[in-house]
Order: C-alpha cells, then sequence, then structure tokens
C-alpha cells in the first residue's frame, strides 16, 4: 500500500519534471495534437448522430434519440446486400487479379542487367501512379468509348459494327476498374519487392550457380524465398482493406447504367448522404459509414495480429 | 585460397533453360511497358491530331494531321487558368503547411525516452484505423464555418499521420542519440537542436515529403468536390471531372469567340489536350525526383 502511494507520488513529481525539462517537445506537438483532436476526433465523436434523428434544425444536441434505428433500416433495405456485395466481389476481383502484377514484374525486372534500359523501363510503369483519379477516369471513358475511343475503333475494324457500350455494362464495370488500376500502380506497387530484392545475398547465387540452378530456378527457390516475407506481409495488409474502396474513382466512373455493379457502401453513403438526390438524411448516411468503419477496424485490428504473429513487422 | 578463388569466379553458362526464361521474362516485361507507353503515347498523338481525324477515329499510334487546336482551345478556356492558379496555390500553401506539421510533430514522436510518448503516438495512430466519415466530417467543416473557403482544403488534411511516421523512423535511424546527448551537454535546447540539427539532416526525408503532399494536392478533388461551392475557388481537378467525367463544358467560358465556335467540332480534342496539360508537370518532374519518391517507400516498408 505504502509502495503504491510513493510511485503515484513519484509519478507526479517525475511528470511535473519531464514538463519543465522537455517543454518544448511538447510545445512542438500542442498543435499536431489539436489537428488531430479537431479534424479526427471530433467527427468520431460526431458519430452520434447515427444514433438520432438529426435535423441541421435541432443539431447534435437537439436532435431526438432514435436507437439503433437507422442501422436497422439499412440491414433490411435491399440496398444492404448489394453494396456489401458489390464492394467484396470489387475488392477480391482486385486482389486476384492485381496483387500478383507487382511481384512477377519485380521478380523479372531483377533479371535484367542494370543500366539505363531497365531504369528507363521502371520509369516509364511507375508514371501512371501519378495520374490522378478525375484524368485517369477521363482517360477510361475515351479510350472506350464506343464510337471514337481505341476500344471502338478497333471493335469496329475486326468485327464491322459498333460493339456494345462496355462503359454502360454492369458486368463489365468490375474488369474497367480492376484492369485499369492494375495498369495504373503495377509499377510503383512493384517498387518495394525490388527495394527487397536489392537484398539478396549475391553468394547464394553464386551456390546455386554451382550447384546446376538455372535462372528461372534461382528466381524460384533463391529470390523469391527472400522476398516471400514482404509479399505475405503486403497481402496481409491489403486483406484489412477489403471493406475500404476508395470513394473517388468508383464515383466517377458510376453511371446510371452499370449502378447495379458500381454502388458500393463508400458511394452509398454519398448518395444518401450529400448527393441532393431526393432527401438527404444524415443519420442513415453516418449510420452507413460507421457500420464500414467498424468492419474496417476489425478487419485491420485483426490482420494486424496475423501480420505480427507471421513477420514480427506490423502496423504501429 | 587460391582453389576458393578460382570456383567462385568460374564463368557461368547460359544454357538453354536460362535463354528460354530470359526470352520469356523479355517478353513479360516487354508487354507489360508497351501497355503503360502505348497509352500514354496515343493520348499525346490524340492531343496533336485534327479535331476531324480525332473524331473520324483515324489516331492509333501517331498523330493524325498533326495540329495544336486542342491547345489552342485548352489556354482559350478560362477556367483552366484559373483552375491552373487554384491548384498552383492550393499545392504550395498546403504543402508548407503539411511539411511543417509534420516535421514538427514527428520530431518529438522520435524521441525514444518522451514522457507519455506512447500515449501520444496511440492517440495518433488510431485515426488511421478508425474515423468518424465524410458526414460528421462534412458537418464539422459547416460548423468550424470553413466551408466554401481555400480553408477547407487546407485544414482537413494539414497532416497524414502515415507520412508522419515514416518521417519518425527517418529521424530515429538517421540522427544517433549521442549526437543529441552531446548537444544537451554543450548546452543546446530541443528547440536549437531541432532547427540546428535534425532540420539540415533530415533534407532527404523533407525532399520526400513535400513531393507525396505536393503530388496529392495536385491531384486531389475529393475536399473541393465537398466542401466548394465557387468557381473562383475550385482547383483544376474540379474543372477536369467537369469537363473529362461529366462531359460538360460552356462556350461562354470561352475567351476568344472564334474558338467558341469552332469549340463544338472539337470537344473530344480538347478531352485530350487537357488531359496532357493536366498531367505534364508532374511527369516532367519525374525523372528527376524519382529516387526521393522510391525512397520514401523503401523508408515506409522498414515500419509501414
Amino acid at each position: 500500500m505504502r509502495t503504491y502511494k510513493g510511485n503515484k507520488a513519484v509519478k507526479k513529481r517525475r511528470f511535473g519534471a519531464e514538463l519543465k525539462r522537455h517543454w518544448q517537445m511538447y510545445l512542438f506537438l500542442l498543435l499536431p495534437v489539436i489537428y488531430v483532436f479537431i479534424f479526427k476526433y471530433l467527427p468520431m465523436a460526431g458519430l452520434v448522430i447515427a444514433f438520432e434523428d438529426y435535423k441541421a434544425r435541432t443539431g447534435i444536441f437537439g436532435s431526438p434519440w432514435v436507437g439503433f434505428k437507422w442501422f436497422i433500416k439499412f440491414f433490411e433495405s435491399y440496398q444492404f446486400r448489394r453494396v456489401l456485395v458489390n464492394t467484396l466481389l470489387i475488392s477480391f476481383y482486385g486482389i486476384l487479379a492485381g496483387f500478383p502484377f507487382p511481384i512477377i514484374f519485380a521478380l523479372l525486372a531483377n533479371c535484367m542487367p542494370d543500366g539505363k534500359v531497365k531504369k528507363t523501363i521502371q520509369g516509364i510503369v511507375t508514371l501512371p501512379h501519378f495520374i490522378s483519379t478525375t484524368v485517369m477516369v477521363g482517360i477510361i471513358l475515351q479510350i472506350f468509348n464506343i464510337n471514337t475511343g481505341l476500344y471502338g475503333i478497333i471493335a469496329q475494324a475486326i468485327t464491322g459494327h459498333t460493339p456494345n457500350n462496355i462503359l454502360g455494362d454492369p458486368s463489365a464495370f468490375r474488369s474497367l476498374y480492376v484492369w485499369s488500376g492494375i495498369w495504373q500502380n503495377f509499377g510503383w506497387d512493384s517498387i518495394i519487392y525490388t527495394a527487397a530484392l536489392a537484398g539478396v545475398d549475391p553468394t547464394y547465387h553464386e551456390a546455386a550457380q554451382l550447384d546446376g540452378a538455372n535462372r528461372f530456378q534461382r528466381v524460384i527457390h533463391v529470390d523469391f524465398p527472400t522476398i516471400l516475407p514482404t509479399v505475405v506481409i503486403m497481402l496481409i495488409l491489403r486483406m484489412g482493406q477489403v471493406m475500404s474502396i476508395g470513394f473517388e474513382k468508383i464515383y466517377l466512373m458510376q453511371n446510371p447504367l452499370n449502378l447495379e455493379a458500381s454502388q458500393i457502401i463508400s458511394t452509398y453513403v454519398y448518395e444518401v448522404g450529400l448527393s441532393g438526390n431526393g432527401v438527404s438524411n444524415f443519420s442513415l448516411a453516418t449510420a452507413i459509414g460507421m457500420f464500414n468503419s467498424i468492419i474496417n477496424l476489425l478487419l485491420i485490428v485483426t490482420v494486424n495480429k496475423i501480420a505480427n504473429k507471421v513477420g514480427e513487422t506490423s502496423l504501429w | 585460397m587460391k582453389s576458393e578463388n578460382a570456383t567462385t569466379r568460374v564463368k557461368y553458362k547460359l544454357t538453354g533453360c536460362d535463354l528460354v526464361f530470359y526470352g520469356i521474362s523479355a517478353l513479360v516485361i516487354g508487354i507489360l511497358t508497351l501497355t503503360v507507353l502505348y497509352i500514354i503515347v496515343y493520348i499525346l498523338s490524340a492531343s496533336f491530331s485534327s479535331p476531324a481525324a480525332l473524331a473520324a477515329g483515324k489516331v492509333v499510334l501517331w498523330p493524325v494531321d498533326f495540329s495544336v487546336d486542342g491547345y489552342k482551345a485548352v489556354f482559350n478556356y478560362s477556367k483552366v487558368w484559373i483552375g491552373y492558379r487554384n491548384t498552383i496555390f492550393y499545392v504550395i500553401a498546403g504543402t508548407v503547411i503539411n511539411v511543417s506539421m509534420t516535421l514538427l510533430c514527428a520530431y518529438p514522436m522520435a524521441q525514444k525516452d518522451l514522457y507519455g510518448g506512447k500515449v501520444i503516438m496511440a492517440y495518433f495512430t488510431f485515426t488511421m484505423i478508425f474515423s468518424g466519415g465524410m458526414i460528421p466530417t462534412y458537418i464539422l467543416i459547416k460548423k468550424l464555418g470553413i466551408m466554401n473557403t481555400i480553408w477547407s482544403l487546407l485544414l482537413p488534411g494539414a497532416m497524414t499521420i502515415y507520412n508522419m511516421i515514416i518521417a519518425r523512423t527517418f529521424i530515429q535511424t538517421n540522427i544517433p542519440g549521442e549526437l543529441k546527448d552531446a548537444a544537451r551537454i554543450d548546452g543546446c535546447d530541443d528547440f536549437h537542436f531541432f532547427f540546428e540539427v535534425v532540420l539540415p539532416l533530415s533534407k532527404a526525408i523533407i525532399a520526400v515529403l513535400i513531393l507525396w503532399y505536393a503530388v496529392g494536392h495536385w491531384n486531389s478533388y475529393m475536399d473541393a468536390f465537398l466542401y466548394l461551392r465557387n468557381n473562383n475557388l475550385y482547383p483544376l481537378q474540379i474543372f477536369l471531372k467537369d469537363v473529362l467525367v461529366s462531359g460538360e463544358f460552356s462556350a461562354e467560358d470561352m475567351m476568344d469567340p472564334e474558338t467558341a465556335i469552332a469549340l463544338q467540332n472539337m470537344k473530344l480534342l480538347l478531352k485530350y489536350s487537357l488531359i496532357v496539360v493536366s498531367v505534364v508537370p508532374l511527369f516532367f518532374f519525374y525523372p528527376f525526383v524519382q529516387k526521393y519518391f522510391v525512397k520514401g517507400v523503401t523508408i515506409g516498408s522498414v515500419k509501414g
């Protein structure tokens, strides 16, 4: 008992002394801490409107409490299944199709002799990463225009008539989204694997060569195992994001014709809350967003636990 | 000793299998690179073709009926100038705020012995995994009274926690604790140490931060899309969205009436020219700063 009390006093004195000694450090932190409080934590507190019947007139403190009404409404609506399924389908398609590309590219580029050609190629493939979402979607819309786009020109040259409108086709939406994403990012995403490959011990290659391994066998048995931890961590982290596809690109690629496949959780939040189509319902939109954030939180925490076990690397 | 050297230096002979592998790998890399390159070249060529050739679908690889009409129209489009001006302002002002905040935060967080450091770090990192989301943030911006002002683009993203963690990792690995101890004995306080030792030694990470934040501001449209309703404040990306995605643009915004008439035939060409005009600054600078981007990724992967 006495030691406990003593500890507390010591702690208190220690904090005072630390504050005095390092006050400049805490002063540095003041602005960032206030910024994060206002722009990150206040919106979290604002989640309370998901449990209210929020009206701008009555405000956060004056609107009536309705409990889980909006959550239940969302779960029972036909949109729930649709946006959830769309979100997951786009995510998993993206991972299945997109994940191997940067790895394969990095492994193969690593076999090239160092020099200008290799540098130039690596430079070219990273360029599209810097194209903004608006321009990227603009490019997709131009290229896949059935009359004037490359897609239209080529299809007309082959089949002789104008192809179906791929941009308004729900079944093509996911492919367009995912493959344009791969086109844009495989080069950039390969950088991390290229960096990991730089850590391959050359003596392993020499030993493998002496044992008669050809280049392909060395890629499989020397290079790949070296970057495997990075691959596993990247995959795990990617799995943590399956429910958080960015709003921006999907929203810009949406049109009334493909909505069936392109409405995902984040775009639906916008649709319900801010788009001005019909009555904006801030409370329902916040409830949907909160549902998504909580799933994300659970996923990331789980995934980080797994990553910790697998690779002794973690997010934080 | 001698013989060991000799064995490791044995000249490795390419086998048939190797040749097949190199062939296939060259093919794969070639196809991937050409796909990227082809789309870029196609857009460039389209933007330098004549409106008629483009509309007739004649452009496949190189420009057809070379013309710069598209660019004339783009530079005649007053909104492009407004957008460019605003974007340059947001990039500069935003990046200055971002980099200052990030370094201010990263330096104390890099001190392993800072009292309460772990708690404060958790306070920051928690916001990476949970957020209030779109609507509560929207209400906050409204309540703060910064809706439809430049501050709605500069303040909400004033610091990215991920970038702060990267800067912190950099400071921890590149500025040895002994240096600080030595400085402290010489009577140097945290403040002076930060400005006179940490900042000059952190040039590489500052470059990375500037580039990442600047590109982010250049490309972002989300905040402007949600919080701005004033044409004079719109960044370039909003105009790009209107023209490229929504297909809206009005002849009234052309500063020269002659181009306004011709414009009807040029909508398509204008889009390609606009894509080029908006992307060129980034592509132009990229080769010079590529190594910093790569460096940022590799620092991040140490503790990503």
